[in-house]
């Protein structure tokens, strides 16, 4: 069986970080990812990033994924194996692996988990309609394949994701009909949410879809407002015409690994559903396995970047590769703090303080 | 707009094509946790293995009894993540004979 010190699950921005950060400590990584590429769901992100210059502010998603990506590739203590899903974790420390053409094991002394996050999906009539998409599958269809989901489109959800996507569904030609939002109040920045205003972009706040129309594929869909329990009125609904509806609604962690392998869960609506709890090492409850990135709980790709960092250094130095570890874990923790800090970190702070009161759930 | 004459579906299972009428109905003949309604109706046993339609569930239990999400059991999760060709397995099965190996 093959066997590595720390193995690496997941090749988006925390699994890429951690696996450099642990490499430069000097353990031996490998690095799993399931799809044919490296860069996780950053390779689409065609925006410019926020933040401070330690996290590439300013610079543009897809660009921090190709400089990530390269540093890994040329990085001769990591062993890269794409087109592979981890199927299973077993409690002697063996990942076993779905290869292109075979199953594998690997043996690792330490795992970390940086396998990201699933879109959330809503209940509406006609939900499975042809052109009710995902907002990170319209995102994949216009900046990877460089595919148009339709014409006209209703954006559901005013996040930060929701916001950049109807601003990048814009700049591919497309006419964003609205953007629906079911909570009072718009969930991102409002220097992104000005943005598509300025474009003319109605954001109706308190609204949410009862249905879509349409009975081979969407033709429209119907909006009803929420009154202030999140219930229904009936009698405000309206019509909007459009071919797609965009659901950007929020993503939840993807953890069944953990789930498998043991880690005590916790479930903290703030950092998206279920996760593991950890520690400031990102270290879960089964000593072996460290979580990072979405997985830990939903956040930006920068606060991602750093968390696989420090999981990384982290899980090297438990394996004895220390020189210097304690400086760049300071630092790095200094830099996530600095990142949650301010109004926009309010609620990955409580959810965080939730996790450590901790066993919610089970 | 015009009024629907019956209520649109609503897909909860994709994979499985449940619908939430059918997830409801469950839940109100007293199966009340995401492992009862999937052994009832096959929800989150499709291609996804419930990635999508695990939270929906959830939702639904939770606003049909009033229990918080926290508090219902999650099912067990077990390998494999994904549907496996059966001929992998097979091949691994050979390989692993040819090197004098066990099952495992």
């Amino acid at each position: 069986m093959r066997s590595v010190e720390i193995a690496v699950v997941g090749a988006g921005p925390a699994g890429l970080s951690a696996a450099l950060s642990a490499a430069g400590q000097g353990a031996s990584v490998a690095i799993v990812e399931r799809d044919e590429h490296l860069g996780g769901q950053l390779i689409k992100q065609t925006h410019k990033f926020f933040g401070s210059s330690r996290q590439e502010a300013g610079t543009r998603g897809m660009v921090i994924a190709g400089r990530l990506s390269e540093a890994v590739r040329g990085n001769a203590g990591i062993d890269v194996r794409l087109g592979s899903t981890v199927l299973g974790y077993y409690s002697d420390r063996v990942l076993y692996l779905e290869e292109p053409d075979r199953l594998s094991k690997l043996k690792a002394e330490r795992t970390i988990f940086a396998t990201g996050a699933a879109e959330r999906m809503l209940t509406f009539g006609n939900n499975d309609r042809p052109g009710v998409y995902g907002a990170g599958a319209v995102q994949t269809l216009m900046n990877v394949h460089g595919v148009r989901p339709g014409r006209r489109v209703l954006m559901v959800g005013a996040g930060n994701i929701g916001l950049i996507v109807s601003y990048q569904l814009m700049q591919a030609g497309e006419e964003v009909a609205a953007i629906v939002e079911a909570a009072p109040r718009i969930g991102g920045y409002l220097v992104h949410a000005a943005k598509v205003r300025r474009a003319g972009v109605p954001i109706r706040t308190g609204y949410t879809v009862k249905e879509a129309v349409g009975e081979e594929s969407v033709e429209g869909a119907v909006i009803w407002r929420l009154d202030e329990k999140w219930r229904p009125v009936p009698g405000t609904e309206e019509r909007i015409d459009c071919d797609v509806i965009c659901l950007a609604t929020g993503l939840s962690p993807l953890t069944e690994l953990m789930w498998q392998a043991g880690c005590r869960m916790a479930f903290v609506p703030e950092l998206g559903g279920h996760v593991p709890w950890h520690d400031d090492d990102l270290r879960t409850s089964v000593e072996d396995i460290y979580v990072a990135g979405d997985a830990s709980g939903v956040e930006e790709a920068s606060a991602a970047m750093v968390g696989g960092r420090i999981a990384g250094l982290a899980a090297a130095r438990s394996l004895g590769h220390s020189e210097g570890v304690e400086e760049r874990l300071a630092e790095a923790r200094r830099e996530l703090a600095a990142l949650r800090a301010g109004p926009t970190g309010e609620k990955i702070r409580r959810g965080l303080e939730r996790l450590q009161q901790g066993g919610e759930g089970r | 707009m015009e009024p629907s004459e019956k209520s649109p579906e609503i897909i909860i299972c994709r994979c499985e094509d449940i619908t939430a009428a059918e997830v409801r109905k469950l839940i109100t003949k007293g199966y009340r946790t995401p492992d009862e309604v999937k052994r009832f109706s096959r929800c989150g046993m499709g291609q996804c293995q419930g990635r999508t339609c695990r939270n929906l569930v959830l939702q639904e239990i939770s606003a049909a009894t009033g229990q918080e999400v926290k508090d219902i059991p999650m099912a067990t999760f077990r390998p494999p993540t994904k549907p496996v060709k059966l001929g992998l397995f097979a091949k691994a099965r050979a390989e692993s004979a040819a090197e004098g190996g066990g099952d495992r």
